[in-house]
């Protein structure tokens, strides 16, 4: 327990985080199946990110460093309470740093800074299950995965393409993880889809309200569903970003006064602060 | 079992009660490559329950089903891993429903139906799916431009022709088919009967086909079971069945609709 919080040391008793444990190495030997736990009440609304805070408290060490982001960045009330809550019951250092970070929470990114072996990324997952809106029975979802049998997602993405003569989906495009299981990578932007696949770090996932955790890891294969004729592509709006000039990472609209005017800027701060700080840094020189 | 080498379905004894007595109370019969054997009797008597036990939409309490593939392999299909069991039903099996709606995703458009079958067993590009299904929607006579229509766009009839293409897409052998002119109007029906005659005999189907409708069983059926309470009473070719029934049950059922 630590001394000044009152808490268990990252809040969960201990035998709940061996419980949570058990699953996550579950996960890790099964890329990409989902693995039911016993998901507690925690002190934060589900929608707050239940899921992935549980994870993080199952593998936050005493000599951890946490960063916690929100659509990419570190100052939105929801990474700054989950930054908060594991400063006080846990007394990890934090840190908006991606480098810095040894474990990363996140809601809908992945960093534009590629990731080490030395560093956990545990995603926010609202919705587990891929086949969710297609298959709305668990007991034929759990024999869809258990057989391979895909089709069904697939005839999905067909339809985009008739329909809007594209695949269509922007977010949370379904993944098939280390040649096996359809896996939903939550709802990051199709944008980061490339960066789960044979990436250094650990990903974890957790579904608090759905009771589900699922893993990638590191150098895992993970392909992006497609057609031979559609093959998965990330599209750019085009523009760079408005206040480092990156003309690479995924940008936010930003609108900036009642006239409609709107801006393009990193969706991810800690990216684009790096970025100025190298620029003023090139400037000096 | 012992299956006719020659056979491509071989039912032994097949049950099924659904806990009140009802249901099917022990047929046998085999089905010869490109044979049409029609299911006829009254309401009640256990057509449908058959079908869907030959379909693998319900699971027999006893008896015995083989099925021989396009390989050769024979299968007893009561004891095939759910894998193989899922995979033979979408490439080799088509089962038609009475209803089209049960054998649709409504939700999704004619291409994407026709198409699923292809993409279920590894179709991934794209403009071959697409190709295929309209090539399917032409041969069934549905407008080519309807497409990206959904099935709930369509007619009772259109929806029931969507269904079969859907089904014959993959190249089956042995196509089940529940009454599949119920609930359409005469014409329609007529329109449908030619289409159905057409495709069994040119892609030389394997069909079992259960009606209650005695024309649309002298159109479409080799040989015809009638059944009873759960039970096949009477079998043989189609026109001795219909002309010279051994059977006071079949007596009555023939002469009702010649009453008709
Ligand atoms: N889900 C069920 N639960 C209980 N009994 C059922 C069920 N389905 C069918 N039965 C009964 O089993 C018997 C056979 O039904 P089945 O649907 O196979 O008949 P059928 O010959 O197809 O009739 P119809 O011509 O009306 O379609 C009937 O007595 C029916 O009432
Ligand atoms: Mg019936
Ligand atoms: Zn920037």
């Amino acid at each position: 327990m630590s001394e000044d919080s009152g808490y268990n040391f990252a809040y969960l008793d201990e035998q709940t985080k061996r419980m949570i444990r058990r699953a996550l190495l579950k996960a890790v030997a099964v890329p990409g199946y989902q693995v039911p736990f016993a998901s507690r009440e925690m002190p934060l609304p589900y929608g707050w990110g239940t899921g992935g805070i549980q994870v993080t408290a199952a593998v936050l060490g005493p000599d951890d460093t946490l960063k916690v982001i929100d659509q990419g960045a570190d100052d939105t009330t929801n990474a700054v309470s989950i930054r908060r809550f594991f400063a006080k019951t846990a007394g990890v250092a934090t840190t908006t740093r991606t480098e810095e970070a040894s474990v990363i929470q996140t809601r809908h990114r992945i960093p534009e800074t590629p990731l080490s072996e030395k560093q956990i990324l545990v995603y926010q997952v609202p919705i587990p299950e891929p086949l969710r809106w297609l298959e709305p029975r668990e007991a034929e979802t759990r024999a869809l995965h258990a057989l391979g049998d895909y089709g069904v997602m697939q005839v999905e993405l067909y339809e985009d393409i008739a329909i809007h003569g594209k695949i269509k989906r922007a977010y949370d495009y379904p993944v098939e993880v280390a040649g096996r299981y359809l896996t939903s990578p939550s709802p990051i932007p199709k944008f980061d889809n490339p960066k789960l696949s044979d990436c250094p770090a650990l990903q974890l996932f957790g579904a608090g309200r759905e009771k589900r955790i699922y893993a990638i890891p590191p150098y895992t294969p993970v392909r992006s569903l497609d057609f031979e004729d559609h093959p998965f592509a990330v599209d750019h709006p085009g523009h760079p970003c408005a206040i480092c000039g990156d003309t690479e990472s995924f940008l936010d609209e930003i609108v900036t006064d009642d006239a409609g005017g709107r801006i393009f800027v990193c969706s991810d701060t800690d990216h684009c602060r790096a970025r100025q700080e190298g620029l003023a840094h090139d400037d000096a020189a | 079992m012992t299956m006719p080498p020659d056979a491509i379905l071989s039912a032994r004894d097949l049950r099924f009660d659904y806990g009140n007595g009802q249901g099917v109370r022990g047929v046998s019969f085999d089905l010869w490559p490109g044979d049409v054997l029609g299911i006829v009797g009254e309401s009640g008597s256990g057509k449908t329950t058959l079908l869907k036990l030959l379909g693998g939409l319900l699971a027999p309490s006893g008896g015995s089903l083989s099925y021989r593939d396009a390989s050769g392999e024979l299968l007893d299909l009561l004891a095939l891993p759910e894998a193989r069991r899922r995979h033979l039903a979408r490439t080799e099996l088509g089962f038609v429903h009475q209803n089209p709606r049960d054998g649709l995703r409504l939700a999704v458009t004619a291409g994407g139906n026709v198409g699923e079958r292809l993409m279920a067993t590894g179709g991934r590009h794209y403009g071959r799916i697409r190709q295929s299904a309209l090539d399917w929607l032409t041969r069934v006579e549905i407008d080519g431009a309807r497409i990206d229509d959904r099935p709930t766009q369509f007619s009772g009839g259109m929806q029931q022709r969507l269904q079969i293409a859907r089904n014959l897409v993959s190249g089956p052998r042995l196509v089940l088919m529940d009454e599949p002119t119920g609930g359409l109007d005469v014409s329609v029906q007529a329109r449908l009967l030619d289409l159905l005659r057409s495709l069994v005999a040119d892609l030389g189907l394997s069909v079992v086909i259960v009606t209650h409708d005695l024309g649309v069983a002298r159109l479409l059926a080799d040989r015809l079971m009638v059944m009873q309470g759960g039970r096949v009473i009477e079998e043989g070719l189609t026109d001795q069945v219909l002309d010279d029934p051994r059977e006071p049950y079949t007596q009555l059922l023939v002469s009702s609709v010649l009453a008709a």
